[in-house]
């Protein structure tokens, strides 16, 4: 959950420089939105209760390339397949959520629509005892176990290797309203995370469908040949679309911030919108002293002109940057970083204030027409590719905190990407677990560019 | 029972705790509504009333007692719907049948009701009063009709002076959940908290009738009552987790009465508590949990609780309704500290029967210090809870100063039939003053 006010900027950079949005967002105006006074409801243990709760179905075993399957008749008919159902081999269009032939889930990260999970004798959580009832309860012990969205685990074995996401509730919040969706392509995979606006009504639909939209619409165009910049905005396209159509009327409608990282021979493409964030953790970063790289990101022209709504502002994105050290990847459309980014006050005080956490751009019926900044970036070196929400970067901002936590907990991200995103969102659970956590982790060996470079 | 009434059980909690907070309150509110309630002869249930009348010695003094008891029988007879089992016992130092001669219950028709009224006409009154030996007669004509709707009323005028406390004690063991019994007193000579014991045990009310004159209404109003039920044997079954304990289940509408120790084992971590037959009504309990402290965020099912009619050992207990109370560990002072209306409410309203009933002992063994300050706490609550009843029943046995801060006199000369009407009032209860406007707290989702 993302517990932020929408506000409009009015650009005077001083303590009230965040009004709201008279239009769209006057409900949010107290500063407590329906998620401020929210309770916390997280399950402290549950990254032990997810080895135990992991969702069945959703352990995907990898998209096999077709041609060498029973569905090879259809090659003809279809255009270049790429890929087949994992479990019965068909192949399968990139970007559909199902496949049509068994009905397996192929886009993963979706925890369902909201069914209660099967009644049967569940582990409890708490205490252990096979007494989970139907209302979620445990017959022993009492306790409520937690929601699918409360936590929730994936693993996609993908040509390139596994990835992972990692969803949790926190412990402060009710309800997740985070939401991810990992989708292979033919030459990669795509993962989305969405942060639900907390001020906003049903901030958990809005980041539902942006997600799902998002990984099914890259996916789909980046199997129909799209560079990954292009997949990229049209999925963002796409899922604004989607969550504004979640809203009764403008005053009421749901909203959600963006991030999408797109893998592939050419490396990687990010796009984000609103306060979730991507980073690019180096394998070889074997210093602290990495850190260091991790500061002086914020593109201040791009960021102060975006907010200042100039339309060319957006645009150039074709550049390709070179990765080397960690770094983080995105600039936060919010109040902090245009603070910071105007050079008003120091990443520290921008993020020490209350406003810090205000964004300035979001999906929703409310937002206007959304621009999504767009990065490419060639790693030469390997590395992982970090989607999360604010619920894991307000505790460890800079790439190198992150890449330390990894670090200490001797995770091997390549060849256990859930055991890395469970270990970051376990440690934003103790470090307070204030918000929702979502965590995409994906490995990525050197590109195969780089490594001919070398 | 196909017609079986509609059962609805609603829980109204704060279920926010701070961090370490253990106790956990809620109010059950439980409503039956529909369903084939009897208002002609064609009942749902089977039903067997006992209609028991003190015949002591003191009920001709003076003897419009005795006179009044027999009209109001009477008229009790003629409130019975036809097809009703029923019998009328009178009671000395042991029970004698009055109708049918024989111990059994006969069913109301217009002839056994003209002979039973003939029978009662002819009632004399001698000996003393032991009521234990009453009750185990009317548990002997209950026997047979255990699977439906069995009433009891019993009337006295006198202490229960020939037979121990234990003996009793011992009747009432036997007899709980066995039948109802509404128990009325006539006149000043006989104790409330006896007769409340003995309606407590058995699930019913307790009543002055100090003017004889008005029992004739009163036998009416109980017996057209018994006759609304449609469901005998209703019980409260209440689980909770194997780490908490349940601290006590009470009874708060229409009247406060503790059901705790009524609580019979049904099941793994759960235990069942006698609410008795069940007509078009409703009535609150208020139950309080103690669970270890969790985490904050975490959420517990403190009590699970399901509105049962029990099966015979063997069988699984039909289930009516149920409803959730939950604990949510919280650090939001806002949240936790929110206290929930009716459970602030009923709580306050315990606490009135209890004060007043403290007061009226303290006043009665001359320790004015504490009667004044108890029955003036009682007048505090009860204009707060808004119960005029109470508040009536208060000021004829004290002076009121100030109701807002409960400043009261004891008033020199009490009646002893305000004392006891005061007294028997003290449990009855009302609802929360905007009741409807109390939102059911739901479960986050």
């Amino acid at each position: 959950m993302n517990g932020n006010e929408n506000g409009d900027m009015d650009g005077e950079g001083n303590d009230t420089a965040v009004e709201a949005n008279e239009t769209a967002a006057n409900g949010s105006a107290t500063g407590e939105g329906p998620g401020g006074t929210r309770p916390g409801a997280g399950q402290a243990n549950a990254g032990d209760a997810a080895a135990r709760m992991e969702p069945t179905g959703m352990d995907a075993t990898g998209m096999n390339p077709a041609g060498m399957n029973a569905a090879g008749m259809e090659q003809s008919a279809v255009k270049p397949a790429e890929l087949a159902c994992p479990q019965c081999g068909v192949v399968v269009y990139p970007g559909e959520a199902f496949c049509e032939n068994c009905g397996r889930q192929l886009i993963a990260g979706r925890p369902g629509n909201g069914a209660p999970r099967p009644s049967g004798r569940t582990r409890c959580v708490g205490c252990g005892e096979a007494a989970v009832d139907g209302e979620g309860y445990c017959e022993h012990c009492g306790m409520k176990q937690p929601a699918d969205r409360d936590h929730l685990e994936v693993e996609l074995a993908t040509p390139g290797g596994p990835v992972a996401g990692v969803s949790d509730r926190g412990k402060r919040y009710a309800r997740n309203e985070d939401a991810f969706a990992i989708a292979p392509h033919n030459t990669g995979v795509a993962a989305v995370v969405c942060d639900g606006v907390g001020s906003s009504p049903r901030p958990e639909t809005a980041s539902r469908a942006a997600a799902d939209t998002a990984a099914t619409e890259i996916a789909t165009a980046m199997g129909a040949g799209a560079a990954p910049g292009d997949a990229v905005r049209m999925a963002v396209r796409k899922a604004a679309t989607a969550v504004a159509g979640l809203a009764e009327s403008p005053e009421a409608a749901p909203s959600c911030t963006f991030v999408a990282a797109v893998t592939g021979p050419d490396g990687v493409t990010v796009g984000w919108v609103g306060d979730s964030r991507a980073y690019w953790l180096s394998e070889t970063d074997t210093s602290p002293a990495a850190d260091l790289a991790d500061t002086g990101e914020l593109n201040s022209s791009a960021v102060t002109a975006d907010l200042r709504g100039d339309p060319n502002a957006t645009s150039p994105d074709a550049e390709t940057l070179p990765l080397g050290p960690s770094r983080r990847l995105t600039d936060d459309d919010s109040w902090a970083a245009f603070m910071v980014a105007s050079g008003a006050l120091t990443e520290a005080e921008a993020e020490a204030h209350p406003n810090a956490h205000v964004i300035t751009a979001w999906l929703g019926a409310d937002a206007g027409e959304v621009r999504p900044h767009v990065r490419s970036f060639v790693p030469d070196r390997p590395g992982t590719l970090l989607v999360c929400s604010d619920g894991l970067w307000n505790y460890f901002p800079g790439a190198g905190d992150l890449a330390a936590v990894l670090r200490n907990a001797q995770a091997d991200p390549a060849a256990d990407p859930t055991g890395a995103a469970r270990i970051l969102v376990r440690h934003a659970l103790d470090a307070g677990g204030r918000d929702n956590i979502t965590v995409a982790v994906l490995p990525m060996a050197a590109t195969p560019s780089t490594e001919q470079a070398r | 029972m196909s017609d079986q009434p509609q059962f609805t059980v609603k829980i109204d909690q704060n279920k926010y705790l701070p961090e370490g907070g253990r106790e956990v309150h809620a109010i059950v509110s439980v409503e039956s509504a529909g369903g084939a309630v009897a208002s002609g002869a064609s009942a749902g249930a089977q039903a067997a009333e006992v209609i028991i009348i003190d015949t002591s010695g003191s009920m001709t003094y003076p003897d419009t007692k005795l006179r009044s008891a027999i009209a109001a029988a009477q008229t009790a007879v003629d409130t019975l719907r036809d097809g009703v089992m029923f019998a009328v016992v009178s009671g000395s130092n042991s029970a004698r049948m009055v109708f049918p001669q024989q111990a059994m219950l006969v069913p109301a028709n217009d002839r056994n009701r003209t002979a039973a009224k003939a029978e009662l006409k002819r009632l004399t009154a001698q000996g003393g009063t032991a009521i234990g030996s009453w009750l185990r007669l009317a548990d002997q004509l209950f026997d047979p009709y255990q699977d439906g709707v069995r009433h009891a009323i019993l009337l006295t005028d006198g202490k229960n002076q020939h037979e121990s406390p234990e003996e009793l004690d011992a009747v009432l063991f036997r007899c709980a959940g066995r039948f109802v019994c509404d128990c009325r007193g006539v006149g000043t000579d006989w104790e409330v908290a006896e007769l409340r014991k003995v309606a407590n045990a058995l699930l019913g009310t307790v009543d002055i009738v100090a003017d004889p004159a008005d029992l004739v209404a009163d036998f009416r109003a109980m017996t057209e009552a018994a006759m609304g039920k449609a469901v005998a044997d209703v019980a409260l079954r209440v689980w909770t987790p194997q780490t908490a304990r349940l601290k006590f289940v009470k009874q708060v509408m229409p009247n406060v009465a503790d059901l705790s120790a009524m609580r019979a084992e049904a099941a793994p971590q759960a235990g069942d508590y006698p609410l008795g037959a069940w007509g078009a009504e409703s009535r609150d309990y208020q139950i309080c949990v103690e669970v270890p402290p969790g985490e904050v965020g975490k959420e517990l099912r403190a009590a699970w609780v399901k509105l049962v009619v029990p099966g015979a050992p063997g069988q699984e207990a039909q289930v009516l309704a149920t409803g959730n109370v939950l604990a949510q560990w919280t650090d939001d002072e806002a949240l936790s500290t929110k206290i929930n209306a009716r459970v602030a409410h009923y709580t306050g309203q315990s606490e009135l029967a209890d004060v007043i009933q403290e007061g009226l002992a303290a006043r009665r063994d001359g320790d004015l210090d504490t009667a004044t300050a108890r029955l003036g706490r009682a007048v505090k609550l009860a204009d707060e809870a808004g119960n005029e009843a109470v508040t009536a029943a208060l000021r004829k046995v004290v002076d009121v100063l100030d109701p807002v801060t409960g400043t009261v006199r004891l008033k020199a000369n009490v009646e002893k039939a305000d004392e006891m009407s005061l007294d028997t009032t003290s449990t009855k209860t009302v609802r929360t003053r905007k009741d409807e406007t109390v939102r059911t707290r739901r479960s986050e989702v």
